[in-house]
């Protein structure tokens, strides 16, 4: 059984200025011990289903769909029982390690918290248990004292690890972990990560805009352009060989060192970001498309099949109704 | 860099239009007014300690290093932004004085964060035309009005057509269209020399390649020199001709970008290239420890404390630890042009009776395999 199982899920934001549909018809799984990368620019609603299967938005965002963590449906929970899921059956990592810290308290105390709070043991075992953690991810015990001011970006990342993992939840979902962290803690906080994952098992979902990063620590890929998820594999297929043309754009902006296809010549979309309250019509794609034809605005996109194992919104992937068909 | 490698590497450059010659900056730390009282040595941090560098016409020369290795400091020093404790800069040949106003103008710089960098309050044209009214520019070298010099700004910079833009406020634009206005602040004053510190960081991965598109469009057709700051060498991969690595306020190799970026000599450069992600590479080895103290640079080879070579005994085996440990190393020439400072490099060079082939990825890169 999936640990997470999303169906059919929306998000809408209820502003002033209107109803903003930032997840749209969005259903995935990730099973126990895999990691679903989630891809795509600001404001195209990842960390939106981040927020949604923790419920952190407001009550007045409109939540749709199915999510069921675990077997129990997360959008009916009581606060209760939601309270007992959160951090026990789910945990975040969020990308301001930097912020997320309460600055006057020893890290120590703030990781025990949150193994207190859940009762899960008194104080005493809850810093033992702290001390283990912190070794665990890589900080000598001897920091559990410390306060965030005496720690580097880096430590106070793996401090944040530590915490996500205090309760031993079976999802950890890991919202740009390293987008603020140096290229070399970047790398070394992602191993920490995928060894600790592999280790325990973890179900996890990834997120972030680095294409290149989700290729490396993920078993799929969810691509993701204006609340839709656009094109879904295997991880290192549709890094490699992507199939949407959005995917294919996105790789670009990352290019492997020594790929003669991008010397001199860096690759680019043209046109901005979809604004989630005037969504194109059709392939909601089709304004920046390279590829688009004259069907694409009207198309009603859906995932089709891109070939075994694979799906992609596009009109020009094979498992796509004919041409004919859809112009007709 | 010896002279002579630098002289049998211009000869394949355009002229040289900015050099920088032993160029050092330092920052005083902060001490505590106890300290103060007690008179104990104020901490220094070296951010530059002594570079060589040359940015020729028409080329794009990228920095790379990590966050703390001073390659910001080095940039702004350049742009006459900090002043210098020791060491020149030469422009045209000719070293920077007191007076730089008219240097200013020729060297043009672009922040990493579009939103920062443009006053919220002026529209769009204003942005674009304060250069001009700053440096007291009335009309063009062919007569142009401002307003003219300030729409062909514009559209150089794919604001098209410019007339659209006069009136808007960055709010108003996505990232994208907010850099190439600074963009085409930049262009309006007709610079010689960009300076790009990080300028596609903070911009959405699909708005990345356009703007990088945009820097070689108008190196290509300005014959502008650009100077990227970046440490993404996946981006150095795409627009630099050449990349110079630095670490601790010093660059430790140089060279055309094929010959540093596919054949690294200094084992920095490797642990860097080693942390591009990649598909399935997840376990590769990774450099430990957090980036360095620029308070307390290390003697002998300023990366050994971290280095691979010296860790794994490799040094040892060859007979360079105590020199890794404890001298000072420079820059010196591997292959024209590629130079590194690395004694163990220098071994390998060393070991190779036979001249050095010139690589044949200087005249032609799109022969060599990727």
């Amino acid at each position: 059984m999936s640990v997470l199982s999303v169906r059919d899920l929306h998000v809408t934001y209820r502003t002033k200025g209107g109803d903003v549909p930032a997840v749209r018809d969005v259903t995935f799984d990730i099973d126990r011990g895999h990691v679903l990368g989630l891809a795509g620019e600001s404001g195209c609603g990842k960390s939106t289903i981040a927020g949604a299967i923790l419920r952190l938005h407001s009550a007045r965002t409109r939540i749709e769909g199915e999510i069921s963590l675990e077997g129990q449906d997360v959008l009916a929970l009581r606060p209760g029982p939601l309270r007992a899921v959160r951090w026990t059956g789910a945990s975040i990592i969020f990308q301001g390690a930097l912020h997320a810290l309460n600055p006057v308290r020893e890290v120590g105390d703030q990781i025990a918290e949150a193994i207190t709070v859940h009762k899960l043991a008194g104080e005493r075992e809850a810093r033992v248990r702290t001390a283990e953690l912190l070794e665990q991810v890589g900080l000598p015990a001897r920091r559990i004292d410390d306060y965030p001011h005496e720690l580097s970006g880096g430590q106070k990342q793996r401090v944040m690890i530590a915490m996500a993992l205090a309760c031993n939840p079976s999802l950890v979902i890991a919202d740009e972990p390293t987008t603020a962290l140096d290229v070399m803690v970047q790398a070394q906080v992602l191993q920490l990560l995928k060894s600790l994952q592999r280790e325990l098992g973890l179900a996890m979902l990834f997120i972030t805009h680095d294409l290149s990063v989700l290729a490396e620590v993920s078993d799929r890929i969810a691509i993701m352009y204006a609340g839709k998820i656009v094109e879904e594999g295997a991880a290192d297929r549709v890094f490699h060989e992507p199939a949407h043309p959005y995917t294919t754009a996105l790789a670009g902006a990352f290019p492997e060192i020594g790929d003669m296809r991008f010397r001199g010549k860096p690759s680019g979309l043209g046109g901005d970001p979809p604004d989630p309250q005037h969504i194109p019509s059709g392939c909601p794609f089709h304004p920046r498309c390279p590829v688009a034809i004259d069907a694409c605005p009207t198309l009603d996109v859906d995932l089709w099949s891109a070939g075994e194992d694979r799906r992609a919104a596009c009109i020009h992937v094979s498992g796509a109704p004919s041409f004919s068909e859809a112009s007709t | 860099m010896s002279d002579t490698a630098l002289e049998r590497h211009e000869q394949t450059m355009g002229e040289p239009i900015i050099e920088v010659r032993g160029l050092e900056v330092s920052f005083a730390g902060r001490t505590s007014l106890l300290q103060g009282f007690r008179r104990d040595k104020v901490s220094v941090a070296t951010a530059v300690d002594g570079v060589d560098l040359t940015l020729h016409e028409g080329e794009v020369l990228a920095l790379a290093g990590e966050s703390g290795c001073g390659k910001t400091t080095l940039a702004r020093a350049i742009m006459g932004l900090i002043r210098p404790n020791a060491g020149q800069i030469l422009f045209r040949g000719k070293p920077l004085g007191r007076k730089l106003h008219a240097y200013r103008r020729e060297v043009q710089m672009v922040f990493q964060d579009p939103t920062a960098s443009l006053n919220p309050r002026q529209t769009i044209y204003e942005s674009v035309a304060e250069g001009l009214r700053i440096h007291g520019i009335h009309q063009g070298p062919n007569g142009e009005t401002e307003e003219e010099l300030v729409a062909r700004a514009l559209s150089q910079a794919g604001l098209r057509p410019p007339q659209r833009f006069y009136l808007l406020f960055p709010h108003e634009l996505s990232g994208g269209q907010r850099q190439r206005v600074v963009i085409a602040g930049a262009l309006v004053l007709d610079p010689k020399v960009i300076v790009a510190d990080e300028p596609v960081s903070n911009l959405d991965a699909s708005v990345r390649g356009e703007i990088l598109q945009l820097l070689l469009k108008v190196r290509d057709e300005l014959r502008l020199s650009i100077l990227i700051v970046t440490h993404d060498l996946g981006l150095a991969w795409t627009v630099a001709d050449r990349v110079a690595v630095m670490y601790l306020g010093r660059i430790v190799e140089a060279g055309p970008a094929e010959d540093v970026l596919l054949h690294p000599r200094h084992p920095y450069t490797k642990a860097l290239l080693n942390v591009v992600p990649e598909a399935g590479g997840i376990d590769r080895p990774i450099l430990l420890g957090e980036p360095p103290d620029p308070t307390r640079i290390p003697p002998g080879c300023r990366f050994h404390p971290r280095c691979p070579v010296v860790a794994t005994g490799e040094a040892a085996k060859l007979g360079i630890e105590e020199r890794c440990r404890g001298e000072d190393v420079g820059l010196e020439e591997l292959a024209p042009g590629h130079l590194a400072a690395c004694y163990e490099a220098w071994i390998e060079r060393d070991s190779i009776t036979s001249p050095l082939p010139a690589p044949s990825t200087r005249e032609d890169p799109r022969t060599l395999g990727p």
